[in-house]
């Protein structure tokens, strides 16, 4: 029995132009089945469909087509048990003003019918490095601990499937490492996470499976290292002093002064090269290495153009 | 605690740590109603023999106060959770629909009746007005109160930001509680105004509460009995269903 099971899931929302009657398909048909004790990563760019298969995961919001259960219960017609088995992070940083972190963390844990959850709660708050705020008001933390609070909120019932929608969003080193340690400890104890996440090298860091969503369709599904594998030749990595030229850019990664374009052979690097020469650039620090998730994920989304037709009248 | 009460026991926590907000403000408030309509009108109105204007006045600024903060508890912390984003955390539990409803609707009516008590006791400063028939009183508050947590929940749902619900308080919730006849006896209105107060559910409430005091009231305690009963059953039912469909919080 799959973790999860996403079969033919498909969203709708009236468009922008409503008005006029028409829709926007957010998803079309996902259909992926995430085993227990994986760390799967479900990757795409903005607008992908990412988070609205979340939030139809997680009860806030229902398909219009499709099924999706959790350790085997269905989400809408057996919720009350998809949701004991699932721990949700949100994506946005919301919180409740009025009570103090213990009690959030309590509160919750009695919404689950959790009851005497004191020690799995000190666990929590020491593990995530929030012992010494437990008595201290959400309103009084700061961004990052409030993130750690929000972590802590989906763990207090123990969830054996634990989902992250971009947790490390906008968070600091020390937050991300604590977070990425005892996540990875939960995901060896047994715990299924799914994660979203912009950082790739995270992504390919801790997921061993990763889905990639595009226009709300599935266009890549395969282990981390199966992706890396397949990843068409090398990339030149090196540092220019000016703008590239159009041909190159459209190609390129550009990070500041740092290019990195994917180069199939020695002759296409050599081509590279001439053409940064031609251009008038100084080219430095040259490097070829292997392609990283990042650039496995920008080809695979270069190969499939995506659907234009996603608003409907 | 099961996963209901401690939503019950969360929602009464959230207004006794701002007490001086929820309980001792409208008290306050319903205090300085007695003091200035009383004192201006205890010579010129009597409404029963036997009855002072002021302890008239006392069981139907309760009820008022009752129906307000009823109202207040569950609304404010459904549109607050809405705004604030942190509705998700519940969105996110096993809890029912069904748990909902009684959490919000209880701790709506549990500040409505600490209010409302609260405003009978400190009018025994002012007017002691007899208990004649305490356990229609109470039932009317009870049912009172239940009917208002339950249409905070529906307009706490239906809003989308605080300028609804403002809207809803004062262009719905006010007027009715305020032309409800607790400051007076319909019986001294024109027979048109007398007419479009029987068709004010809040009446209704303000009515049969004041009979538990005095053993007397506009219409038969029973009709109004009726009609509250009635409409604690129907608009709790709206609130329910609105739950239970997910209305403007499961999209």
């Amino acid at each position: 029995m799959p973790a999860i099971s996403f079969q033919s899931v498909s969203k709708s929302y009236p468009s922008p132009r409503g008005q006029q009657g028409g829709t926007f398909l957010a998803l079309d048909q996902v259909s992926l089945d995430i085993e227990a004790g994986e760390f799967f990563g479900l990757l795409g760019p903005n607008g992908a469909g990412k988070t609205t298969l979340i939030t139809i995961l997680a009860g806030l919001a229902r398909a219009s087509a499709g099924r999706i259960s959790v350790m085997g219960h269905d989400v809408q017609t057996d919720f009350a048990a998809a949701r004991r088995a699932l721990g949700v992070v949100p994506q946005e940083l919301v919180f409740d003003p009025f009570f103090k972190v213990r009690e959030a963390l309590l509160f919750q844990s009695g919404y689950f019918g959790v009851q005497h959850n004191e020690a799995w709660v000190d666990e929590l708050l020491d593990n995530l490095g929030l012992a010494d705020k437990a008595d201290v008001n959400m309103r009084a933390l700061s961004g990052g601990m409030k993130r750690r609070v929000l972590v802590a909120l989906a763990l207090v019932h123990k969830p054996p499937v634990i989902v992250l929608d971009e947790p490390t969003a906008g968070v600091d080193v020390e937050l991300r490492q604590t977070l990425w340690q005892f996540i990875d400890k939960l995901n060896k104890q047994g715990h299924t996470v799914l994660l979203t996440t912009h950082y790739l090298e995270e992504a390919e860091a801790l997921c061993g499976r990763i889905a990639m969503l595009k226009t709300g369709t599935v266009v890549a599904l395969d282990s981390t290292s199966a992706l890396l594998s397949a990843a068409s030749g090398n990339v030149l990595r090196c540092s220019v002093d000016g703008t590239l030229p159009p041909a190159l850019a459209s190609q390129a990664r550009v990070t500041g002064r740092v290019v990195q374009l994917p180069a199939s052979d020695a002759v296409a690097v050599e081509q590279y090269l001439a053409q940064l020469r031609q251009a008038g650039l100084q080219v430095q620090d040259i490097e070829i290495r292997r392609p990283d998730l990042e650039d496995v994920f920008l080809q695979v989304m270069q190969q499939h153009p995506g659907r234009d037709d996603r608003v409907a009248p | 605690m099961t996963g209901w009460q401690m939503l019950l026991y969360k929602e009464v926590l959230r207004f006794w740590r701002v007490a001086a907000q929820t309980i001792t403000g409208p008290i306050l408030t319903a205090m300085l109603y007695l003091l200035v309509f009383g004192q201006a009108l205890e010579s010129h109105v009597k409404v029963y023999d036997d009855v002072s204007y002021t302890a008239f006045l006392v069981p139907g600024l309760a009820m008022m106060s009752l129906l307000q903060n009823a109202f207040a508890n569950s609304s404010s912390s459904l549109i607050a959770s809405k705004v604030m984003g942190n509705l998700v955390f519940l969105l996110l539990t096993p809890l029912s629909p069904w748990h909902w409803f009684v959490a919000y609707v209880g701790a709506a009516v549990v500040r409505g009746l600490v209010v409302g008590t609260g405003v009978l006791a400190v009018s025994l400063l002012f007017a002691v007005p007899p208990l004649a028939q305490a356990p229609w009183a109470v039932l009317f508050a009870l049912l009172g109160a239940a009917l208002m947590g339950a249409l905070g929940v529906v307009a706490g749902l239906w809003s989308e930001k605080f300028d609804h619900m403002a809207a809803f308080q004062n262009f719905v919730v006010m007027p009715m509680t305020f032309l409800s006849g607790v400051f007076y006896s319909i019986h001294s209105l024109p027979p048109f105004w007398q007419t479009v107060s029987h068709f004010n559910p809040f009446f209704y409430m303000i009515d049969g509460f004041r009979y538990g005091f005095f053993g007397a009231s506009d219409v038969s305690p029973w009709l109004s009995l009726a009609i509250v009963a009635s409409a604690t059953a129907g608009v709790g039912l709206w609130a329910f269903l609105l739950l239970r469909m997910g209305y403007k919080i499961r999209n």
